[in-house]
């Protein structure tokens, strides 16, 4: 006798729906739904360090940033005097929430951050020099203080002394669109592995379009995770565990 | 009540400001923009047709050769501190109302120097010598700061240098202006609009309604307009003059000469002073900063605005002032640093309360924010923190513009910065998707044929051979995957100085990373990159 397949995706809705509805948007901040399967939170983690790499780091620390800011939040940039401003709105970041900060300089990088993490919910950056233990966990217990996110945009992870709480990497970019000689860019596919400690040991990896034809960022392969196969309920633990572990230990302290 | 009548002041005001404290050669076009409307235009610009709440880019269409100024208020405070202390000789109690704009009571300077007549003549010429002679300032006197103010506008148009209107006779003076006239010195747009929609077009027909009446209907906002109408002063006497325990006071320890550090304390201080005034019901409408050197020195500057200050408009104007003073020429600046700096409310009125927006208004911007900005401006330099706002363009980077954080209201709602903003068609933009990474210095790049060949673009934009490598700044060649291009943009081609003609390409490589290049007089650049 046949079992019919369970419907995947509406049985991952009903579980979205029946969450309970106090801890999801007060720790988390809204990323696109493309995102959702592949971060285990479904969202950015309140007072953590993300950290974007690869080819298409700079789209992804934008899109990341996106729609916390429609839904009301600001975001500074401190330092990325080269951010595509253009390409952020086009990404979702609202420019009218957006403050841009000319490099401090590496005197008054950590400072400023940290005034910025006290006042706004997403701050990007892209250090250049490397962060000491004690300066990163002032700036991590300032962000886990107010709630808010401190998102790295490119440039090198390694500047951090531990390693960030979520790292968003990007593979090889493909182009549609431009040919030899004719056509324009038109839509981006790029493969998306994401990692990190707390709930996201396990890399997660997806096809992305960023952007889309449309300009929407949305998946063009679903998201599983790297080398294994997964089933609903596994991907359900982790995620229990990942947030009572979270409540419990402050996150610096299991880096070790 | 027909005793009463305003107090007679003398309104010294320098037309389109803004312009002026953005020190251009005298006979230059020159337009100051904010938000992407004109807000002054110097002489040249208006003989062309340009006017005021043009869109920046109607005001170019009409004067090609336009030069375009960002607004700042900063700029503007600090360049009108010298017309200021130019007056100092004349009277102690010289108000700055705006950047541009300031009064006197002239009772006792008018006995003095002969009448309003010799008087007006001599501050005029004072403070067109402060100014170097180059400008035209004119000078109004007037029962009231709002007739003083109409009459130097009245001066400016009649190419006087002065306009006296003799005691008694402001209503006469006032009658004939109309309504609109009245948004120079209070906010009452809606009233305003509503006064002309019922057929009040000139002061008189207000002035002429029972104050009753207009309370009735308009509150007070139509009292203040119906008072000024009527050649008074906005507040009848008894409202002001506040008990002198209200002053707010800080020792700067080490003394402060940097302007970065001054405005720190100015945002504290004026935190401190609203939060006093505000517990005692009262607002404040003028305000006395002091501040004491090192050496001794005192300087004291007065500043009104008719509606109350709120804590972000008076922490701007101590900045303003303290940045006037600092960073002054020789005569008016401190010999030593500020060591105590304080601020005394020299008027206050109940205040009315603000009614806060229920869905956004006041609260768009949060007072954390707000404060962490103000501190940032501080620390960094008020040109390091900025906004972006869409502009027209072909290139990305054009598109998006930063400007300063002080020159704009994060607490108002702010179209410039939403992509919609820019209806307009540009030919030849740079379709979307956008580069995120725009490099504010193009870097060379060098780009060659299967052959190796350099690639070079002819004047009828054609291609002299495939793009097969790219060589970035300090990295090795490597193989061009796709391209697309070039796409030939002739920009301001009626200006020899700044005309260009450069062809755009999109190159990917073969690791996918994709480039915006541009090729001018056979140099390649890599103007952005889409990571």
């Amino acid at each position: 006798m046949a079992v019919p397949a369970p419907d995947l995706v509406a049985l991952r809705e009903l579980g979205e729906r029946v969450r309970p509805l106090s801890a999801a948007a007060e720790r988390v901040l809204p990323v696109p739904p493309a995102f959702a399967g592949l971060i285990p939170q479904g969202g950015l983690v309140r007072g953590s360090t993300v950290v974007t790499s690869g080819s298409a780091a700079s789209s992804l620390a934008l899109a990341l940033a996106g729609p916390a800011t429609a839904a009301g939040s600001w975001c500074a940039v401190v330092g990325v005097a080269h951010l595509g401003l253009l390409a952020a709105a086009e990404l979702g970041v609202a420019l009218e929430r957006t403050l841009l900060f000319a490099d401090p300089g590496p005197q008054e990088w950590a400072g400023t951050v940290a005034a910025l993490l006290d006042a706004v919910e997403v701050v990007l950056v892209q250090p250049t020099g490397s962060i000491s233990p004690t300066t990163q966990r002032r700036l991590v217990a300032r962000a886990r203080d107010r709630g808010s996110v401190l998102l790295q945009a490119g440039g090198r992870p390694e500047v951090w002394a531990a390693q960030p709480d979520l790292a968003v990497a990007s593979g090889a970019s493909r182009w549609e669109g431009v040919g030899i000689g004719h056509g324009r860019l038109r839509a981006r596919r790029v493969a998306v592995q994401v990692s990190g400690r707390r709930g996201a040991v396990r890399p997660r990896e997806a096809e992305l379009w960023l952007p889309g034809p449309d300009g929407q960022v949305a998946l063009a392969a679903p998201a599983r995770p790297v080398g294994g196969a997964d089933d609903l309920a596994a991907g359900r633990t982790t995620e229990r565990t990942a947030d009572r572990r979270m409540l419990d230990a402050p996150a610096w302290r299991d880096a070790g | 009540m027909s005793a009463e009548v305003g107090t007679r002041t003398l309104v010294v005001w320098c037309p389109d400001w803004p312009v002026l404290a953005s020190d251009p050669e005298p006979a230059a076009p020159v337009i100051v923009v904010r938000a992407n409307r004109v807000v002054a235009a110097s002489m040249a610009a208006r003989s062309a047709g340009v006017e005021v709440g043009l869109r920046r880019r109607a005001a170019q269409r009409r004067c090609p050769s336009v030069e375009v100024v960002d607004h700042d208020p900063a700029r503007d405070a600090r360049a009108f501190e010298p017309v200021a202390s130019s007056l100092d000789a004349i009277t102690p109690g010289v108000e700055v109302t705006r950047p541009g704009t300031l009064a006197f009571a002239t009772r006792g300077p008018s006995r003095y120097f002969g009448g309003d007549d010799s008087l007006a003549e001599r501050v005029a010429w004072m403070v067109s010598g402060a100014l170097g002679g180059r400008w035209p300032v004119r000078v109004g006197v007037a029962d009231g700061a709002f007739g003083a103010l109409l009459a130097a506008q009245a001066a400016h148009r009649r190419g006087a240098a002065s306009v006296v209107v003799p005691p008694g006779e402001a209503a006469a003076f006032l009658a004939p202006h109309p309504v609109g006239s009245l948004l120079e010195a209070v906010e009452v747009p809606e009233e305003v609009d509503v006064w002309q929609r019922l057929g009040l077009r000139t002061l008189r027909q207000l002035a002429e309604l029972p104050r009753g009446d207009v309370s009735a209907r308009f509150g007070h906002p139509g009292v203040a307009a119906h008072r000024l109408a009527s050649g008074l002063d906005l507040r009848p006497l008894a409202a002001r003059h506040p008990a002198p325990d209200l002053a707010v006071t800080q020792d700067l320890d080490p003394p402060v000469d940097r302007v970065d550090r001054a405005a720190f304390a100015a945002k504290v201080l004026a935190d401190q002073l609203h939060a006093r005034l505000g517990a005692d019901g009262l607002a404040c409408t003028s305000v006395l900063v002091e501040a004491r050197t090192e050496h001794g020195e005192v300087l004291a500057r007065q500043w009104r605005h008719e509606g109350a200050l709120t804590a972000g408009a008076l922490a701007d104007r101590v900045r303003w002032q303290l940045d006037g003073w600092l960073t002054g020429s020789g005569a008016t600046r401190p010999t030593a640093g500020v060591d105590r700096l304080t601020l005394v409310p020299v008027e206050v009125v109940a205040a009315r309360g603000r009614q806060l927006g229920f869905w956004g208004g006041e609260t768009l911007v949060d007072e954390r924010i707000w404060r962490a900005v103000a501190r940032l401006q501080g620390q960094l330099g008020a040109e390091a923190v900025t906004v972006p706002e869409v502009r027209g363009g072909r290139s990305p980077g054009e598109r998006v513009v930063r400007v300063p954080v002080a020159a704009v209201d994060l607490t108002e709602e702010r179209p410039a910065a939403q992509v919609g903003s820019v209806t307009e068609p540009w030919p030849g933009q740079v379709p979307a998707p956008a580069p995120a990474t725009v490099l504010a210095e193009p870097e060379p790049v060098a780009v060659a044929d299967a052959q190796g060949q350099p690639v070079t673009v002819s004047g009828r934009t054609e291609v002299s051979a495939p793009p097969a490598t790219l060589t970035l700044a300090g990295q090795r060649p490597v193989r061009v995957a796709a391209w697309a291009g070039p796409w030939p943009v002739d920009e301001r081609w009626w200006d020899p100085a700044r005309h260009r003609r450069r062809a755009r390409f999109q190159v990917v490589d073969q690791q996918g990373a994709a480039h915006l290049l541009a090729v001018e007089a056979g140099t390649w650049w890599r103007e952005a990159t889409y990571d």
